[in-house]
């Protein structure tokens, strides 16, 4: 082998090794390296008890309370298989509305509720005019149907 | 062919194509991004769901793909240099690190910034995708602290060129995280399945920007290659001729 | 105006703009002023070079 295609294979090796560390790391931290915590897999009993951690998912349409003359709300929140209520208090960001992303800081609290302490909103890759937004709808809510209808089941554990 | 390369990798040669290039680059680059500015405050719509604060995209995605670009340029650019122990591949990576750096910086900064109104925070740790990007800006900074600390030009060029291949794996890991976990940060848009997930009149400004700020890069890159090469080949003749000669070669 | 204003997202939208034409600007800026000053510094030291010869 040439001096000049040893170094192209050591380069190479070198690059390859880190990757292979790399992806074995990440791999280890799998979880840790997760944002947020699914609603399936909080309302399975999948979730860290000792420490706050975050959940992620859609608000439900029509869930929205708000209790009268406080910040006091609650919602429901869905990954489209599993639903969980959450009680919050405090400043929501500008894109929190019902079907829209959101995650969610806190712990869980007695009875099933998620208590946060912190809401972020969560937008998705489509960018469009309003009017074609409108238009879409109708089409989206077609596609949605049979996800929230006859999607997996929700298995609570 | 070959003396296309060969002449590519003489240092003066080098030198004039790249003060030739920069106006070649430099205009393309300001009518483009010119363009990409006012379409896209201007002549897109609003979206749907973010009003007009979605108009941040037009300057951070542009600076994300470059701090990701600039980056494997840095690498690739390291590792011809240790290949084929050629010293201008390495003055390219080293004058690359810092442009990288400063658009690391506005994708992190811009980025913060849309998501005060949008998201509700200025940054939340532990998302991967922004621990990733700033883990990028911590990269450049290695670099060029690791080039400036060593005072032997060949072995900085050696020492950097690894550091900069082992960093690959952050740029993978930046591009694939919204894909990978879970994240604050949405998906990919442009390079979505199925195409990209944005109406004509809002994606042709971004791709304007986008092709505007590669164009930007190259003309600033040029520039800094320039001083690299010339500091470097401070006691050749080629530079000696060249300063004394009457038209100079600033 | 009220395209000024972005939807009251102007604040946001606006300091994106012009903080990446200033960082742009000042870091070319910055680059520039380096490669004038690399080369003056090395055109005095040949050049005194040249003059003793």
């Amino acid at each position: 082998m040439k001096p000049r295609q040893q170094r192209m294979l050591a380069v190479g090796l070198a690059v390859a090794g880190v990757a292979i560390a790399a992806a074995l790391t990440l791999k280890a931290f799998d979880e840790n390296m997760m944002f947020f915590v699914e609603v399936s897999n909080v309302v399975a009993g999948e979730y860290p008890q000792e420490r706050n951690f975050r959940i992620g998912g859609l608000v439900v349409e029509d869930s929205i309370e708000r209790e009268e003359g406080s910040l006091d709300m609650r919602f429901r929140v869905t990954d489209m298989r599993c639903e969980l209520s959450v009680m919050y208090n405090g400043v929501l960001p500008d894109l929190f509305r019902e079907g829209q992303g959101v995650v969610a800081h806190g712990a869980m609290g007695a009875g099933e509720v998620f208590i946060a302490d912190k809401i972020l909103a969560k937008h998705d890759e489509n960018y469009m005019a309003p009017e074609v937004a409108a238009s879409l709808a109708k089409h989206v809510d077609e596609k949605m149907a049979p996800l929230q209808e006859g999607g997996a089941e929700c298995n609570s554990g | 062919m070959w003396k296309f390369f060969h002449q590519l990798a003489s240092p003066p040669h080098f030198y004039r194509l790249a003060a030739t290039l920069m106006p070649w680059l430099a205009v393309p680059a300001l009518l483009l991004i010119a363009y990409g500015t006012y379409a896209g405050l201007f002549l897109a719509s609003p979206d749907y769901q973010q009003g007009d604060a979605f108009r941040i995209i037009y300057v951070h995605v542009p600076s994300a793909y470059l701090s990701m670009m600039a980056y494997m340029f840095m690498a690739i650019s390291g590792a011809i240099g240790l290949i084929w122990r050629l010293k201008l591949a390495h003055a390219v990576g080293a004058a690359a690190a810092p442009l990288g750096a400063a658009f690391t910086f506005l994708a992190l900064v811009t980025g913060s910034i849309w998501g005060r109104p949008m998201w509700g925070t200025w940054w939340e740790w532990g998302d991967p995708r922004l621990t990733s990007e700033l883990i990028l800006l911590f990269l450049y900074f290695g670099y060029m602290a690791l080039r400036s600390s060593i005072d032997d030009t060949a072995k900085a060029d050696k020492a950097c060129a690894v550091l900069a291949l082992v960093g690959v794996v952050n740029v993978v890991v930046v591009h694939y995280s919204v894909e990978w976990w879970s994240s604050l940060h949405q998906g990919q848009t442009l390079m979505k399945k199925g195409g990209p997930g944005m109406d004509a009149d809002m994606l042709y400004p971004l791709l304007a920007m986008i092709l505007g700020f590669t164009f930007l890069f190259g003309a600033l890159l040029a520039r800094r290659i320039r001083t690299e090469v010339l500091y470097r080949e401070r006691r050749t003749r080629w530079v000696r001729e060249m300063i004394l000669s009457p038209e100079g070669g600033r | 105006m009220d395209t000024l204003a972005m939807g009251n997202y102007g604040v946001y939208v606006w300091s994106c703009f012009a903080l990446t034409l200033i960082v742009i600007v000042f870091s070319d800026w910055r680059a520039r002023a380096h490669h004038n000053q690399v080369y003056r510094d090395m055109e005095v030291r040949i050049k005194a070079l040249e003059d003793r010869q």
